[in-house]
């Protein structure tokens, strides 16, 4: 049975109506519109689905949308500065560390909470913490480099 | 796919949980075992009791050598804590393995023990370290040792009605070197054949030895085997004992691996992890 629940995603309480089985992932692509965040996969392998659940990278794709209720919820579309761009976005944008695109918001939102508690990784760790994203174009190569800018920059 | 309906509680406390649980309740910690059962539908639950933000279920605490550790701390929360890289660097070497960045974030240590994947990273860890879970129910609460916990494939000593809510970690025996060595499934991470080991030293002696396996049966075990250890100086036996180990046991058989492919990988992570012990050890 559907029920209202409250989800608080960037910085905005948003209400809507889910059965308790919704997966936070369809809830905010289908029901609030942020379609930033992708579903690539049906085993929780893709991290296309990536957002942070109180600052913590999460598949969004395994977790209950009514799970998420009374937590931080931050999508892609939240990350982005109003009119401009977050210097993941940017360093991604110049480093080429795209190709289609369908990976890098997961990419960014895990590259983000490596960044948040881990400011210099190594190249070491920038591969270890993508383990849970995939990407079918770039070979990786210019993501980490994306992502080693990113951390130069700040 | 999307899981079948079910009805969704969130536990307000333990008692509560208690109350909730039966033959038809799941509770749901981390979700990251249970959801993708849930998503192809392999599990049907009536009713979800989430206990994943339960305070009464997270936390590591020091206590009388040893620690504690509650349910529901997640992987990430255990590598953040710099008490327990000290005491049992083994965890924290084992959790930084286990899954990807974003599984260890949601996934909790107790979510993990109580599914009791037959190829999960923790159970032998929790078998070398002599580990104790503490169950709990409306009824009351009973200790088990990790050792009669897992009594087969996703099954446990756990009633239906009863909550794993801690693990007690015994202090470490003094100059102990602990490791873990495992070859894994390139795209689960799960491990084909896993060995953790524990090794004492006193004197140039072993004092006592342990080795557990995971993946390799259909439940992780301790191997009888690596008490031949204790009394000598290691060195030369350990290929030995990493082989008496695996010898008889009945070895899982899939597309991954076959049973010789897979008995011959557990014998390697098992030389590797005892010797690697001992070399700590010492
Ligand atoms: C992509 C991916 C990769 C993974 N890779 C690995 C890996 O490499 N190695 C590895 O070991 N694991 C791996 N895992 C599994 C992961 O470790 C587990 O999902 C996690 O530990 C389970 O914890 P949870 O809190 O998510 O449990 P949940 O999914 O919430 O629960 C799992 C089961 O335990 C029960 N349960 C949960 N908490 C309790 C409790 N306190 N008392 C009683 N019963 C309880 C639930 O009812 C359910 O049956 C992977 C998972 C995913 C999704
Ligand atoms: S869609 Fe979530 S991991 Fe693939
Ligand atoms: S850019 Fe296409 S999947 Fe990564």
């Amino acid at each position: 049975m559907k029920r209202p629940i409250t989800l608080n995603v960037n910085g905005v309480a948003r209400t809507t109506e889910v059965e308790p089985r919704a997966l936070l992932a369809h809830v905010l692509r289908d029901q609030l519109d942020l379609t930033g965040t992708h579903i690539g996969c049906d085993t929780s392998q893709c991290g296309a689905c990536t957002v942070h659940l109180d600052g913590r990278a999460v598949k969004s794709c395994t977790v209950l949308a009514v799970q998420a209720e009374g937590r931080a919820i931050t999508t892609i579309e939240g990350l982005t500065p109003k009119g401009g761009l977050h210097p993941l976005q940017r360093a991604f944008w110049e480093k080429h560390g795209l190709q289609c695109g369908f990976c890098t918001p997961g990419m960014i939102m895990t590259a983000a909470d490596l960044l948040a508690h881990n400011p210099k990784p190594s190249e070491a760790e920038i591969r270890h913490a993508l383990e849970g994203n995939l990407c079918r174009c770039t070979g990786y190569q210019n993501i980490v480099a994306a992502i080693q800018t990113a951390a130069a920059g700040r | 796919m999307i899981p079948t309906s079910f009805e969704y509680v969130r536990a307000k406390n333990l008692s509560d949980a208690f109350k909730l649980l039966g033959k038809h309740a799941k509770v749901i910690a981390g979700g990251h075992s249970l959801l993708p059962l849930l998503r192809f539908r392999l599990a049907q639950p009536d009713t979800l009791i989430d206990i994943g933000q339960l305070p009464q279920l997270k936390g590591i605490k020091k206590a009388g050598g040893g620690m504690k550790i509650g349910a529901a701390t997640t992987y990430r929360e255990l590598l953040e804590s710099k008490e327990l890289k000290a005491l049992y660097p083994l965890i924290a070497e084992v959790t930084e393995h286990i899954g990807d960045l974003q599984v260890r974030n949601a996934g909790t240590i107790g979510g993990g023990l109580a599914h009791a994947d037959p190829a999960a990273d923790m159970p032998p860890v929790m078998l070398v370290l002599d580990a104790a879970f503490l169950l709990q129910s409306k009824a009351g609460k009973r200790t088990v040792s990790a050792r009669k916990f897992f009594k087969g494939p996703f099954t446990t000593a756990l009633k239906p009605n009863e909550l794993l809510t801690e693990i007690q970690l015994p202090a470490p025996p003094k100059r102990t070197g602990m490791a873990y060595a495992s070859f894994e499934q390139a795209a689960s991470g799960y491990a084909l054949a896993g060995a953790a080991a524990l090794i004492a030293v006193a004197n140039g002696m072993i004092t006592r030895a342990e080795l557990a396996f995971t993946g390799l049966a259909d439940t992780p075990f301790l191997a009888p085997a690596a008490a031949k250890l204790v009394g000598t100086a290691g060195d030369e036996l350990i290929s030995q004992v990493a082989a008496a180990a695996v010898a008889g046991v009945e070895a899982n058989d899939d597309i991954h691996a076959n049973p010789v492919y897979r008995a011959h990988l557990a014998t390697v992570a098992a030389r590797r992890a005892l010797t690697t012990a001992l070399g700590r050890a010492r």
